[in-house]
């Protein structure tokens, strides 16, 4: 039983470091705009697909993930760029719509240069579980978990320490003071949007080995990662990581001592029941410590 | 927030693949020809939107046999004329496109249905018309109960069943853990798994299930692994999810042995899950392994020539759906040779007597009470060893 339990364990941890990575690329993109960006799982999904391509054309697989990151920033700078900004005096409908038409968007231009088969990339360090108090884990979790941490320490920092990201919280909290005291809030947002990108790239480089990646693979896995946000309090840094550490979780452990045929109500049903009782997520007394 | 491409699918993409400017040229160059109407050949068929995987493949290959048969001067002295539409999956489309086909266009058999949902909407006009109808798509219901003017070619997801309960008999494993996925092949695999599995002897000890975007089955396979008994695991699924499940199976290292459907019957499935794939077992077509079979095998020689053909002219790989159409559009060729005539009741008697007839998906022997006509060996068991296909006999 302990040995099941810490497999459960270990599957819902990896699934869970995703779904909070890209749980924060929301938030993150929340607190600056308003703004629930819908096409954050397509960075996820370019973050795998491009890393993959990367490899098969010959790139080493370090160079080929920091290459997709830096791809997938550079198309979510432009999505900022081209068409959240310029359409800045729009209501917030109207910008969640435009994010709805990027990922639609994007989506499609994957197709066309990718096609629509599904890929595979090599895990960093090879494939041989390594056994752990009887349970069998890949050593491409460990690595998922261990850059989630990295992460999260270095957002932490950023977000604390750092001027850019006081700035970021300070819009925040509060847009129209922030820009009183001369945060200048259009660059808080080009620069929200860019990181929300590479993150979701990250987390869609590092599940890629273990789940394969292809054209539509970032739609669940954005909206596994809204609910994760939601669960934790849109707009919270560590509501995201917590609500994406508990739904996964959940997922899992559902599965392995429940039933695997509820597993996605589970954690939608847990969700819903935290909406009922706690409307603003799980973290979500901490409002003033918005990202 | 499902992809379609509204400027293709709300194009109507209709065909007229006569051979057009060809026969009249050849009217023209043989004044002695009979100028004799055609025969219509109607399709309606999921070219674009979320089944193009299916329509794709169809399409090309009614476009290429109806080409290589008028070529070679029609069939009992008369041209072939094709008719497509395309009904992008949406069933409600397929029976504007069907009713179209039946009305105005006056087709003498329809080879078409891509899905299951496209056919069981055409199939009320095709039987209140009187118009024979071949379609393609997978479900037992499409035939069964038998409809006077329906027929269907593919292979069904309780025959694939029946192949590895068959194969677990010989290999004398009668405990069975199942993990299929929450999508519609998924399901209904799985569904008609549990209905025939009694039959063989074998006892369902585990059932598992997981969902379309899952990125890890081991919650799944771990209680299956603390199941005691476990002898065979099947997993009914569709697309990456199988290559998860083999590739944890092997990380947990289960060593009943692992059965996959007939839906990742691809070498895209031995490329996702590599290494792990070694030792899995998988009903498929003939037409998969065109190649390696017996050169005794009746069907060699017709899985051969189509998949050299479709490769050359389309210059992409053969897929076992596009062999549906093929057998759909050579089945009714058949029965016009037998019947002598494109009378639709004619047509229909014969096809019902179609007996011997070899095609990609099988030896079909059809009668009044079999619009199918197609038995387990139209499945072959294939396992995977070094990285590659080969035939269990």
């Amino acid at each position: 039983m302990g040995a099941q339990a810490l497999q459960f364990l270990a599957a819902g941890l990896t699934a869970g470091s995703i779904y909070a990575l890209v749980a924060l690329g929301f938030s993150i993109v929340f607190n600056a705009s308003r703004v629930i960006n819908f096409a954050q799982g397509e960075f996820v999904m370019i973050g795998g697909m491009a890393a993959a391509s990367l490899v098969g054309a010959g790139a080493p697989l370090l160079l080929a993930i920091a290459g997709a990151v830096l791809l997938a920033t550079a198309v979510g700078l432009l999505l900022e760029k081209l068409a959240i900004e310029r359409a800045a005096r729009a209501d917030v409908t109207t910008l969640i719509i435009i994010t709805i038409g990027a990922s639609i968007l994007l989506r499609g231009l994957a197709q066309l240069v990718w096609g629509k088969g599904i890929r595979a990339l090599p895990p960093i360090s090879g494939e041989r579980p390594i056994e752990l108090l009887g349970a069998s884990v890949l050593p491409q979790s460990l690595w998922v978990l261990g850059a989630t941490l990295a992460i999260v320490a270095a957002l932490s920092w950023f977000f604390e320490r750092t001027r850019s990201g006081r700035a970021m919280r300070a819009t925040a909290a509060n847009r129209l003071a922030a820009q009183l005291v001369g945060i200048d809030v259009r660059h808080v947002l080009l620069a929200s949007f860019g990181l929300a990108s590479a993150l979701g790239a990250v987390a869609g480089a590092l599940i890629a080995p273990i789940a394969f990646t292809s054209w539509d693979a970032g739609t669940l896995l954005g909206l596994k990662g809204f609910a994760a946000a939601i669960l934790g309090g849109l707009g919270s840094f560590h509501g995201a990581v917590a609500g994406g550490l508990v739904l996964g979780l959940l997922e899992s452990l559902g599965a392995g001592f429940v039933s695997s045929a509820y597993k996605d109500a589970i954690a939608f049903v847990v969700i819903l029941a935290v909406l009922f009782v706690r409307p603003d997520g799980l973290v979500g007394a901490l409002r003033s410590e918005r990202v | 927030m499902r992809l379609h491409l509204p400027a293709r699918a709300a194009l109507l993409t209709r065909r007229c693949i006569l051979a057009g400017a060809a026969a009249l040229a050849a009217a023209a160059a043989l004044p002695g020809a009979a100028a004799e109407e055609p025969l219509r050949v109607g399709a309606f068929l999921s070219v674009t939107g979320p089944a193009a995987f299916l329509g794709d493949p169809e399409q090309k290959t009614l476009e290429m046999v109806v080409e290589r048969l008028n070529a070679a001067g029609g069939v009992n002295g008369r041209k072939l004329q094709l008719v497509v539409y395309d009904d992008a999956g949406d069933a409600e489309k397929a029976r504007t496109f069907a009713k179209r086909l039946l009305e105005q266009d006056k087709v003498d058999v329809i080879v078409g249905g891509s899905t299951t949902g496209t056919t069981m909407a055409a199939i009320p006009l095709a039987e209140q018309a009187g118009t024979p109808f071949l379609s393609l798509a997978g479900a037992v219901g499409i035939v069964e109960p038998v409809k006077k003017w329906v027929f269907k070619t593919p292979h069904t997801d309780r025959m694939a069943c029946e192949k590895i309960f068959a194969d677990m008999q010989s290999r004398k494993l009668s405990k069975l853990a199942l993990i299929s996925g929450t999508g519609g092949f998924d399901k209904s695999m799985r569904g008609e798994c549990l209905k025939v599995v009694g039959k063989y002897g074998i006892e369902v000890v585990a059932d598992e299930s997981y969902g379309a975007a899952d990125t890890d089955m081991t919650a799944q396979l771990t209680k299956i692994k603390a199941t005691p008994g476990v002898q065979a695991v099947l997993n009914a699924g569709f697309g990456q999810g199988p290559a998860i499940v083999t590739k944890n199976y092997r990380q947990l290292g289960l060593t009943a042995a692992l059965y996959q459907s007939h839906g990742v019957a691809s070498k895209e499935f031995i490329r996702l899950a590599g290494d792990a794939a070694e030792g899995v077992r998988l009903p498929a077509s003939a037409l998969l392994v065109a190649e390696l079979l017996n050169d005794e095998d009746p069907q060699k020689p017709v899985v051969v020539a189509y998949k050299r053909d479709y490769e050359a002219r389309w210059k992409s790989d053969v897929s076992t759906f596009g062999g549906h159409a093929y057998d759909g559009l050579m089945l009714t060729v058949d029965a016009l040779k037998r019947a002598g005539s494109a009378d639709r009741a004619k047509l229909r008697d014969a096809l019902e007597a179609t007996h011997g007839y070899v095609g990609t998906g099988g030896v079909v022997n059809m009668s009044a009470a079999d619009h199918l006509g197609l038995d387990l060996t139209a499945f072959r068991m294939l396992e995977v060893r070094k990285g590659n296909w080969v035939v269990i006999r």
